[in-house]
């Protein structure tokens, strides 16, 4: 059986704890330095499909700003977020535009939505 | 673009737009061509911007004769073109009997130079009106007639004063060539096109021997000399000084002096680097550089408050190869007028120079004064120095003054507009800020640049990414880059 | 508008402004002004696009501008909350007048029983860095640099250096990666970053940007736009080590270098102002050296999450409106907070002890980074509090409450210690 040790920063919070995570086998089986349950879950997470969210903005037709913040409605595999975020640079939505409005459904077929981050009235 | 003129300035700095002023109170056809998209982006703009009483040039020499009279001439062009000029005086501090001694030279090179209300005062009576100085210095060369101004704001006026009086400003207009023929000018040839004229008055600064030698004339040579600056912000001048401060001079130039601007800035500098001859637009500040004039000047006010530093920045200065200014009829060329070799007292010479030059024009043209000549300028709102009342009216004559643009200087989008439609305007964010004071302060454009490169995109009718810091080529933003379908 | 007498007047509607006015709203303040520059209230956030924040105060992860949105809707639509943008404050009287100007109501004069400032803070810049080299175009603080990525449309350029691994700087190099560009790297004069752990793992790590630790710049390249650096590495002194210069080609550099409180309007008032902080000294109620006047934010101290600016501008607010209303219980003793050891920074710097005693939330800074601290808040002799954290970092800021019933009676000067453990 060959036992190794990971190191890694979670990073659902502003804490950024100290993870370490002890693999036997390539199977996680102890995760220490993690202030609470949420650490646990991103160890195991991270060394097997890692996830982030994605924020960025999109064109905005009439809006108060040319504009719109949009974020991912949950992580997308952190692999894809470059074509995500390359994908969003050519989409254009109309104004009025409300915090949650979908603005690209199902993006890259990953499963997730993009919504705005934010209210955005006409001009 | 072919033209026509009697009389082409090359160069837009303190010296040829002073030039073009004198020139349109006559009835020449004056054209100004400038490389850069602003005027004064050269030596003008990185100096430190003082008027000097006159006594530190030799006796009978021409920077002597010019620095007289030129302040003599700024102490009237002030009202008359709303100037930006405190005359704030002057000290030449002495550390010890030896330089006790220089003053009393300076003195009567002074008294020779025709500069009046000179006198040497003892530290302690120094002190009493600027307490923040050394308590070494042992006595003062003090000059009342001496000034502190806003050099890129007095070039303005002249060519604002000069353009509505009719004379033409072209900038981004590089000269390629000097057509000569049978030993007298006929055109300057520009990238622009060529002007037709008989008169080219040479004002190029650092490049002024380059642009003679184009019109055939290589009497002289220009060498660079770099002199580097650190501003500190408003909040220090309690700390500093309200009049120019020189240390004794000595045979490397006026020293390192500590200096109020007419904003309220306090800065010190410069020094005197020597440049390879190739280098006439090197700008950039070093760190041994800055170091050195700190140490320089805690001399004269031990107390600097780095901390407060806001900006440090260099210039250079053409020093001519006769160690004098070179001004007049070229000896090679007919119809070739030097304005060469123009390094300090040049900004306070500049009236002087421009009277002297022209007026040879005008006895050899035998040109005629305008009758309808105007005086002044077109009034430059300041929102910040208004009255109430005054801002109110402002405001309910156009909501834009209502805007504060610039927060660290209280700069209204009324100003900037203005700035930018005005005889000459503003086309760059530099220019903008040259002309209002938005983005010279604390934050020095870090929140008002994004929204003044907007005000001179809608303005001017151009994209955002076509709108420049200064020079020809500094672009300022991107268009963002398309991606792939989502 | 006109002369009208308010409650409280708010200077700045940011996340500091909006909590402050709906937290004196919940605490019985009828008339409230809210006068922000910009032209829509939500401040810097509305350009932080990314997400992160909102943990601690709304319990949910949220962008920039979704906090703002939330600060936002907690305050439209209440008649006692009356919110001017596109509107500058000019200066703020000892009277407690306000002079404000703004296109469409013109020169303004408005009073106030009580005032809070919440200004904010701004970027460092260049100057204050000393870089030596040319002016050219292309050089933005990171800030600027973000509104017009993430506002306006526009990039500051297409190859990026990054000076300052501050969490500006940091978010910087990941949006400019998203935009497409290349971020060449990222330089840092301390020995450690300046950003929490979580912005270095997902804006550099994530993309592979190199992270130069102990590096400067030594001269920007360029004359008309930037065309390049020099980094170097520096020494124990943070002065650049001659010999370990090498070149970075670039059309941008951006600075994260740092933010200061924004108090001209502090300054004109008189406050009494903290060397170290930058900003107005405070009691636990946020009320400067002025009476009446309170401040709360970025503009009393720079902090690292938006979560602890609501929390202190909604200190600020209560206070502030129940000194309107005349109800600020009595003091009986003004006690210094002083930060002593390790700790750079302590806000609140004194507490006007009441006769009940409150509880009193200190917020503070540490001078390095730690590994297992003891941190003490004493009175006199007395132990007030003593307790033990795993990691303190400059760049993070420290939070602890001393319990109401141990800060009773303890009117000897207070200290707040901060050391590492044997």
């Amino acid at each position: 059986m060959s036992v190794e040790t990971k190191q890694l920063n979670c990073i659902n919070c502003p804490l950024g704890c100290l993870l370490t995570v002890t693999l036997e086998d390539g199977k996680i089986t102890k995760v220490t330095g993690n202030t609470c349950p949420r650490g646990e879950k991103y160890a195991h997470q991270e060394l097997t499909d890692p996830q982030r969210m994605l924020t960025s903005t999109v064109r905005i037709e009439g809006g108060e700003l040319p504009l719109l913040p949009v974020v991912s409605k949950t992580t997308l595999p952190k692999g894809k977020i470059l074509d995500c975020a390359a994908a969003l640079r050519s989409v254009e939505v109309k104004a009025p535009v409300h915090t949650g409005d979908v603005i690209v459904k199902d993006i890259l077929g990953l499963g997730v939505d993009i919504v705005a981050s934010r209210d955005m009235g006409k001009e | 673009m072919t033209k026509q003129a009697d009389v082409v300035v090359i160069g837009g700095g303190i010296t040829g737009t002073a030039i073009l002023h004198e020139l349109a109170k006559y009835n020449l056809r004056a054209v100004l061509v400038e490389q850069e998209p602003e005027l004064a982006a050269g030596t003008t703009k990185a100096n430190s911007a003082i008027l000097h009483a006159g006594f530190d040039a030799p006796t009978g020499s021409m920077k002597a004769r010019m620095n007289a009279a030129g302040n003599a001439m700024y102490h009237e062009l002030k009202d008359e073109l709303d100037l930006d000029i405190r005359w704030s005086g002057s000290y030449v501090a002495a550390l010890d009997d030896e330089q006790m001694d220089v003053l009393k030279e300076l003195l009567e090179r002074g008294n020779a130079n025709g500069v009046p209300g000179l006198k040497i005062v003892s530290g302690d009576e120094m002190r009493k009106e600027e307490p923040n100085v050394s308590k070494d210095i042992k006595g003062a060369l003090w000059a009342p007639t001496a000034g502190i101004c806003w050099p890129f704001g007095l070039a303005l006026a002249f060519a604002e004063n000069a353009v509505i009086n009719g004379a033409e400003v072209i900038r981004e207009c590089q000269v390629t060539g000097i057509t000569v023929e049978d030993g007298a000018v006929k055109a300057v040839e520009t990238d622009k096109g060529t002007i037709e004229t008989k008169y080219v008055i040479n004002a190029a600064g650092v490049h002024v021997d380059e642009i003679s030698r184009l019109a055939g004339d290589d009497t002289f040579k220009i060498h660079p000399r770099r002199g580097e600056y650190i501003l500190f912000d408003k909040t220090a001048q309690k700390d500093l000084v309200y009049s120019p401060i020189f240390p004794t001079p000595t045979k490397m130039g006026k020293g390192i002096l500590v200096c109020a601007t007419t904003h309220g800035n306090v800065f010190v500098g410069p020094n005197a680097q020597d440049m390879p001859d190739e280098e006439k637009d090197d700008t950039a500040v070093t760190i041994p550089g800055m170091d050195d004039i700190l140490d320089k000047a805690r001399r004269l006010v031990p107390n600097i408050p780095v901390g407060a530093t806001i900006t440090e920045f260099a210039g250079v200065r053409a020093v001519s190869s006769t160690g004098d200014f070179i001004l007049g009829p070229s000896e090679k060329t007919k119809g070739l007028i030097q304005a060469a070799g123009i390094q300090s007292p040049g900004l306070t010479s500049a009236p002087a120079i421009a009277k002297y030059l022209v007026d040879g024009i005008v006895a050899e043209t035998g040109a005629t004064a305008k009758t309808d000549y105007k005086k002044g300028r077109p009034a430059q709102p300041c929102f910040r120095m208004m009255a109430e009342a005054d801002q109110k009216a402002l405001i309910a004559k156009d909501p834009r003054y209502g805007r504060v643009i610039c927060r660290c200087e209280t700069i209204t989008e009324g100003e900037i507009v203005d700035a930018i439609h005005r005889p000459v305007g503003a086309r760059t964010v530099d220019g903008v800020k040259r002309r209002t004071r938005a983005g010279m302060g604390r934050c020095q454009g870090g929140f008002c640049g994004p929204r003044v490169t907007q005000i001179l995109s809608r303005e001017l009718n151009i994209p955002v990414t076509e709108v420049r810091k200064e020079m020809r080529n500094s672009y300022m933003f991107y268009n963002k880059e398309s991606g792939g379908k989502a | 508008m006109g002369e009208q007498l308010y409650d409280i007047i708010i200077v700045g509607g940011g996340p500091a402004g909006l909590s402050a006015a709906y937290s004196a709203w919940q605490n019985g303040a009828k008339k409230i002004l809210v006068l922000e520059r910009d032209r829509e209230a939500g401040g810097i956030l509305q350009q932080c696009i990314h997400n992160g924040f909102g943990l601690h105060h709304f319990k949910e992860e949220l962008t920039g501008p979704g906090y703002a949105q939330r600060c936002y809707d907690l305050v439209k639509d209440k008649p006692e909350i009356e919110i001017l943008v596109d509107t500058m404050v000019l200066s703020v009287n000892l009277d407690k007048t306000v002079t404000a100007v703004s296109p469409a109501h013109g020169l303004m004069k408005v009073q106030g029983k009580t005032i809070i400032l919440t200004m904010g803070c701004r970027e460092r810049t260049r100057g204050a860095i000393r870089i030596p080299g040319y002016r050219p175009a292309g050089v933005f603080t990171a800030g600027a640099a973000q509104r017009m990525v993430n506002m306006e449309g526009y990039l500051p350029g297409k190859k990026i250096v990054i000076l300052g691994s501050g969490d500006i700087g940091l978010i910087m190099a990941r949006r400019m990666t998203l935009e497409g560009c290349k971020v060449q790297a990222v330089l840092e004069i301390c020995p450690f970053s300046n950003g929490l752990t979580r912005n270095m793992v997902q804006c550099l790590y994530d993309y592979d940007i190199p992270l130069y630790l102990s590096h400067t710049i030594t001269a920007i390249h360029g004359k008309d736009r930037v065309n390049g650096i020099t980094a170097a590495k520096v020494d124990d002194h943070m002065k650049p080590i001659p010999g370990t210069e090498f070149d970075i080609d670039c059309d941008t550099l951006l600075l994260s270098v740092g933010l200061i409180p924004e108090n001209e309007l502090s300054r004109g008032l008189g406050l009494a102002m903290h060397p170290l902080t930058n900003g107005p000294i405070v009691d636990q109620h946020r009320e400067t050296s002025i009476p009446g006047i309170f401040a709360a934010g970025n503009v009393v101290h720079v902090h690292d999450l938006v979560d602890f600016v609501s929390e202190e501008a909604e200190i600020a607010g209560k206070y502030a409106a129940l000194k309107a209303q005349e109800q600020l219980p009595e003091d009986v003793a003004d006690v210094k907070v002083e930060a002593i050891d390790e700790v750079r920074t302590c806000v609140p710097q004194h507490v006007r002890a009441t006769a009940e005693g409150e509880t009193i939330r200190l917020f503070m800074r540490v001078r390095k980074p730690m590994k297992k601290v003891r941190l003490t808040v004493k009175s006199g002799d007395d132990t007030l509090l003593t307790k033990v954290l795993p990691v303190a970092k400059p760049s993070e800021m420290i939070a602890v409450n001393v319990p109401a019933e141990k800060a009773k009676g303890h009117h000897a000067d207070w200290t707040v210690s901060v050391k590492e453990e044997a």
